[in-house]
């Protein structure tokens, strides 16, 4: 009786996990006093979590087991096969055009198995795919401006008043410009992993570099806000062509391991050379964005940011996506899917990667300055591996490539902790599943980057 | 020259310790090409189980070497079952995905043990007891030497002895050089990949284990984030000797142990963790092949 087996397994699994977490969650030792404490409450929760999430484990990896096997299938679309937990009856859609949805070496964010390549038969045309048909819900939703539009015109206005609502204290208009900082900061990210695909793990180094460029000058020269933020952006560009340069020619796993490097160096250096960082104790009283020297209170000035972050996120999204769909973007997709072929069609590999380092670490750059200005403290501990393995959290859960996505990544992952509390301790516990979990049920993320596709089509320019 | 000395042997012993971590991640990255970023994690698992073990055996009222080899046993158990359990959760079902989603999902897996070790436990340091014993005779052979840093000098030969019998002798090191060389083509021949790489999983977390033990009672306290930065070391050591050879990485892992000995003795200590990272991206630039890898070709 497969049931039977079922739970047979899980007790076994369950009795593993209680045996693995024995001696960390049972046992606490204290040192100090020589107490030795005793909690076995927290092996009958393992226990029973193990037991429970196993169940759930076998069920996700069955149901993704299945979407591949449809992938195989003929007509079976790829978007329907690959995004089990959002198809429901409208992924399933068969279009009629058959796809090549066989085995694709692509990067996780591309579920949409798309390039249908026109056999030797000159009479056709390549036209860009209808979006609709085969997509999941969200991705219909974003495709279409009569049903996004009047969404996005609520959330605009909602986002205008916010700051003028009575609930809104200094300390919830900050959170939101926390979230919004790490929506661009994702969308930076996302530029250098999504796209370009490289794997970028010391991206807070150059969120470090904007915020110290904007403190050191405002310390040494007395250089204010507005001047800084270009700045910080620039040298943080500077920054990213200068670690571009010697990582080029390096794999992804190595590359991997070099930003990481990198940013440890940049911390450690910012520590310890105290006659130029003022080492672990930072520099305080840098002062806030100004707006034609008018003087603000500390509400006001809160306000003021969250409007400047707010803007500096449309433009961030703006740029984003007009680069997706440009050339440098299109070659940032091709060197993610294949280096080599990508060389091969005349895409010069390392402008790509150059470029993707650059604008990734220009993003960092500015929000570095803003994050500076808006704590108006900086030191070394803000920018930890901790905080690139967040942002990378953001994109991975988000979509990796996808611009919604990301945003919806960043404020689920940076306002979640602060509104469940309780929650907040285990928020990096929580990161590093989410990680896990996401790479092996649904490496394409919340909201998967959607991909113009193209159909071939025998009758000239006649769509379907 | 006295002090020439001193460093020479400091990086010695410093070196051996990366040489145990790495040889982990070497042999991980030979079989599935995947850097097992949650290692450095099993190192600092291993150092907890034998602070927690040996503190309640101290506690029961056991003393001496039996507390060492109790508490030594039951972190080389809980290590491997932790190395396998990692593998089966966050890399098997991976197996066939792209490079870059393992290597996510261990960094998350990475994250996660380092925030439940410190949720459950404490996010301090703890003194580690200083388990391995006095050696007295050294002091009468007026050699130069701690007896803790003998102690690890000898474990670590013994072990890399041990290891290379392993690989080079038995069946089941056949068949991990057979799985490195080609999966697929291993697969065929009859043998049980998946076992293969659990064993190499549970082979490199039993030396992580060892290291953690010995490193811990050399530095005498522990917290949750010492595998991370064991972890990226003993990785550039890897990388140093060339990722995938087994003497290149004890090799690595010696050069830099005296690198970081000798910068910190003659030019500064505040940058002890710099001149690591130096050096991997320095080798990296250079020689990405390692000192003892071979490069590869790149085919299509």
């Amino acid at each position: 009786m497969p049931a039977m087996t079922q739970i047979r397994q899980s007790l076994v699994i369950a009795l593993w996990f209680m045996f693995l977490t024995f001696p960390i969650l049972v046992i606490r030792v204290n040192t100090i006093e020589n107490i030795i404490e005793w909690r076995w409450l927290n092996m009958l929760y393992i226990g029973a979590g193990s037991f429970l999430g196993s169940f759930a484990w076998r069920y996700f990896l069955a149901r993704k087991g299945q979407g591949t096997r449809k992938i195989a299938a003929p007509g079976g679309t790829a978007a329907a096969a690959t995004a089990p937990p959002e198809t429901g009856p409208d992924g399933n859609d068969l279009s009629a055009s058959a796809r090549s949805a066989g085995k694709s070496r692509t990067f996780p964010s591309i579920p949409e198995v798309e390039a249908v390549s026109a056999p030797a038969d000159l009479g056709g045309v390549l036209t860009p795919a209808p979006a609709y048909a085969d997509k999941p819900w969200l991705h219909r939703l974003l495709d279409s401006p009569r049903l996004y539009r009047p969404f996005l015109i609520a959330l605009a206005v909602a986002a205008l008043v916010f700051p003028f609502l009575p609930f809104a204290s200094t300390y919830q208009i900050n959170i939101l410009t926390n979230a919004l900082l790490y929506v661009m900061l994702g969308l930076g990210l996302n530029v250098v992993v999504g796209l370009a695909g490289l794997l970028h793990l010391g991206y807070v180094a150059f969120y470090a570099v904007g915020a110290y460029s904007y403190a050191l000058l405002y310390y040494h020269f007395g250089i204010g806000f507005w001047t800084a933020l270009p700045l910080g952006a620039l040298l943080a560009a500077l920054f990213g062509i200068l670690l571009g340069f010697p990582v080029l020619r390096l794999r992804g796993d190595y590359l991997a391991i070099v930003t990481l490097g990198f940013a440890e160096i940049t911390r450690l250096v910012l520590e310890n050379w105290n006659e130029f960082s003022f080492g672990p104790s930072g520099i305080a009283g840098i002062p806030r964005p100004g707006l034609f020297g008018w003087e603000m209170d500390l509400h006001a000035a809160t306000i003021y940011i969250y409007f400047l972050m707010i803007v500096l996120c449309l433009l961030t999204i703006f740029v984003v996506n007009r680069l997706q769909n440009s050339r440098i973007g299109r070659a940032w997709v091709a060197l993610r899917e294949d280096e080599t072929a990508c060389e091969a069609m005349g895409v010069n590999p390392t402008a790509a990667k150059l470029t993707a380092f650059a604008l990734g670490s220009t993003w960092a750059g500015l929000a570095g300055v803003v994050f500076a200005a808006k704590t108006t403290f900086v030191n070394p501990a803000s920018f930890t591996f901790l905080e690139s393995a967040m942002i990378l959290s953001i994109v991975v859960l988000g979509g990796m490539g996808s611009i919604v996505g990301v945003i919806i990544g960043a404020f689920i992952l940076i306002l979640m902790p602060e509104y469940l509390r309780a929650f907040s301790e285990y928020r990096m516990l929580l990161f590093g599943l989410i990680m896990v979990v996401m790479m092996i049920f649904r490496p394409q993320g919340i909201v998967s980057g959607v991909r113009r596709s193209y159909e071939f089509h025998r009758e000239t320019g006649e769509k379907r | 020259m006295d002090y020439f000395l001193e460093l020479f042997l400091g990086g010695l012993t410093r070196g051996s310790i990366y040489a145990l971590i790495a040889l982990g991640y070497t042999m991980v990255y030979g079989i599935i090409e995947l850097i097992n970023f949650a290692h450095g994690e099993i190192y600092m698992i291993g150092a907890f189980t034998a602070l927690i073990v040996s503190s309640v055996l101290a506690f029961a009222g056991f003393s001496g070497m039996s507390v060492l080899f109790l508490a030594a046993a039951v972190a080389i158990i809980y290590s491997a079952a932790y190395g396998f359990t990692v593998e089966k959760i966050a890399y098997k079902p991976l197996r066939q995905a792209p490079r870059l989603s393992p290597l996510i999902s261990a960094i998350g897996m990475s994250i996660f043990l380092q925030n439940y070790v410190m949720l459950a436990q404490t996010s301090d340091f703890l003194p580690f007891p200083s388990l391995l014993p006095e050696l007295p005779f050294l002091g009468k052979l007026g050699v130069n030497i701690g007896s803790t840093e003998l102690i690890i000098l000898v474990t670590t030969a013994i072990s890399m002895v041990f290891l290379t019998l392993l690989i080079k002798f038995t069946r089941m090191g056949k068949a991990m050089r057979a799985t490195a060389q080609d999966r697929n083509m291993a697969m065929l021949v009859g043998v049980d990949v998946n076992r293969t790489i659990s064993y190499t999983f549970i082979i490199g977390s039993v030396l992580a284990a060892i290291g953690g033990v010995l490193i811990a009672s050399h530095i005498g306290r522990i917290n949750f984030y010492i595998g991370f930065i064991a972890g990226i070391k003993a990785f550039t050591a890897a990388v140093l000797g060339g990722i995938g050879s087994i003497p290149g990485a004890v090799l690595g892992a010696l050069v830099l142990g005296w690198t970081e000995s000798f910068a910190t003795g003659y030019v500064s200590s505040d940058y002890e963790d710099v001149f690591a990272f130096i050096l991997l991206v320095l080798i990296l630039i250079v020689r990405p092949s390692g000192l003892l890898g071979r490069s590869t070709v790149q085919k299509v």
